[in-house]
């Protein structure tokens, strides 16, 4: 039986939010992408935030379908659930773990953005080099920025011949 | 329709920007997903489906955001399955057939280009939501910008062919590029508002940056001051909008009801 509604905290609901994943990248939840913001109790109900990935990614809308989902399957019904756009996604937002989580899962983690980098210079700068995931070596190529998902580029490991891809840093 | 009315309120005057934004980009979507399963290399293939895919995205959040300003019960479906061409205000160029890569290719960079700097500005504006619409718009915009830009310098600086095609795509383009700094009654509402981007503050540094881009690629710049074509921010568009959008209205229209689920 799910806990009568009144017992429910913002805590609560956050853990619920944590238990679900990424549907195309199944090794992170959407609280470690960054995806889930916060919980807010106002008057009866929950507001749960949550802030898109890239623009287009067809996955915010399974997601957001997973939600509710997990909600209603647990009893909860007085929420509401807002994009918001105010605070812009960064991969800065991923802890350590869930980067590690990747890499194990064979997709190099992003790396550190640099903030107050002159773009337009920064088009003239080789692309930096991103270790491959199974044999660490550095001597990789860059195939293409885009990949099978939005957030994703493809690479091609030099040493172990091994394509992979890489979560870009943005 | 609020074409040429002559005094705009700040809400008409956002909503109408708002649209416009949208329609470039959801028109010019539209073309780049003509290249899935076309590209000339699948990697490209990818590329072009990725882009048009964020395009569709920035689309999206702009219908949105407009009929929520709006506040007439529309919805962001409504907007782009249920208007005639007449009611679009996407910028010509955007919705020229696709054409070779080349042609996409140059679209691509010239659209991208403009797009960084008028998202540089947006990114700024005094409407919360929007600029945090913009800051996270840019950052994808950056990603086009440098795909484009570098295939510019592949193609111009590559074989004689290649070369041929890549010149000629600039040159039948260059016409469409003045619509990009197009001003009217809105844009200037908006402007002294503090809500959208002056167009003219970045107009000479988004053509020192296609200049340089040319001139590396061995590509020949065509003349800023020849005859440039405008109207589709009036709704007045060249015949290629009504085929793009007899296609992709067309199964909407057909079962206005219909339901995914």
């Amino acid at each position: 039986m799910p806990k009568a509604l009144t017992k429910y905290n913002k805590d609560d609901i956050w853990n619920l939010l944590s238990e679900i994943t990424d549907p195309e990248i199944p090794v992170l939840t959407i609280v470690e992408l960054g995806i889930a913001r916060s919980v807010e109790k106002e008057d009866d109900k929950f507001v749960i935030r949550i802030t898109p990935t890239y623009s287009g990614c067809p996955a915010m809308d399974a997601i957001e379908k997973e939600i509710h989902k997990k909600l209603r399957l647990n009893g909860i019904q007085n929420y509401e659930l807002k994009k918001d756009f105010s605070e812009t996604w960064t991969t800065d937002w991923m802890p350590d773990e869930a980067k590690q989580k990747l890499q194990e899962y064979g997709i190099a983690p992003p790396g550190k953005t640099e903030e107050g980098d002159n773009f337009l210079s920064s088009l003239k700068e080789n692309p930096k080099k991103v270790p491959c995931p199974y044999c660490g070596s550095k001597n990789t190529k860059l195939q293409s920025e885009f990949g099978s998902t939005a957030c994703k580029a493809q690479y091609y490991c030099q040493d172990c011949n091994e394509p992979f891809e890489h979560f870009k840093c943005i | 329709m609020s074409t040429q009315t002559q005094t705009l309120t700040k809400k008409e005057a956002l909503f109408e920007y708002l649209t416009r934004l949208a329609d470039d980009r959801l028109i010019l979507g539209h073309r780049l997903s003509e290249w899935c399963g076309h590209g000339p290399i699948l990697e490209e293939d990818i590329a072009l489906a990725n882009i048009a895919l964020d395009y569709i995205g920035h689309a999206a959040s702009l219908y949105e955001y407009a009929v929520e300003i709006e506040d007439e019960g529309r919805n962001r479906d409504d907007l782009v399955y249920f208007r005639n061409d007449v009611e679009y205000k996407n910028l010509k160029m955007v919705e020229l057939p696709k054409g070779d890569f080349g042609f996409t290719i140059a679209r691509q960079f010239l659209f991208s280009a403009y797009s960084y700097f008028l998202y540089e500005k947006l990114a700024e504006s005094h409407d919360d939501q929007f600029s945090g619409m913009a800051r996270k718009h840019l950052k994808e915009v950056k990603y086009h910008l440098r795909h484009s830009r570098e295939w510019v310098f592949r193609l111009g600086d590559g074989t004689e062919e290649s070369h041929r095609r890549t010149q000629t795509a600039f040159d039948e383009l260059w016409t469409y590029i003045g619509e990009f700094f197009y001003t009217d009654e809105a844009d200037e509402l908006l402007q002294n508002e503090g809500l959208a981007a002056d167009t003219n503050s970045f107009h000479s540094e988004w053509k020192n940056l296609v200049t340089d881009v040319l001139e590396k690629a061995t590509l020949e710049v065509p003349d800023w001051d020849q005859y440039m074509a405008e109207g589709g921010r009036k709704g007045l568009h060249t015949e290629y909008l009504g085929h793009l959008l007899a296609e992709m209205q067309h199964l909407r229209r057909s079962y206005p009801d219909a339901k995914w689920e």
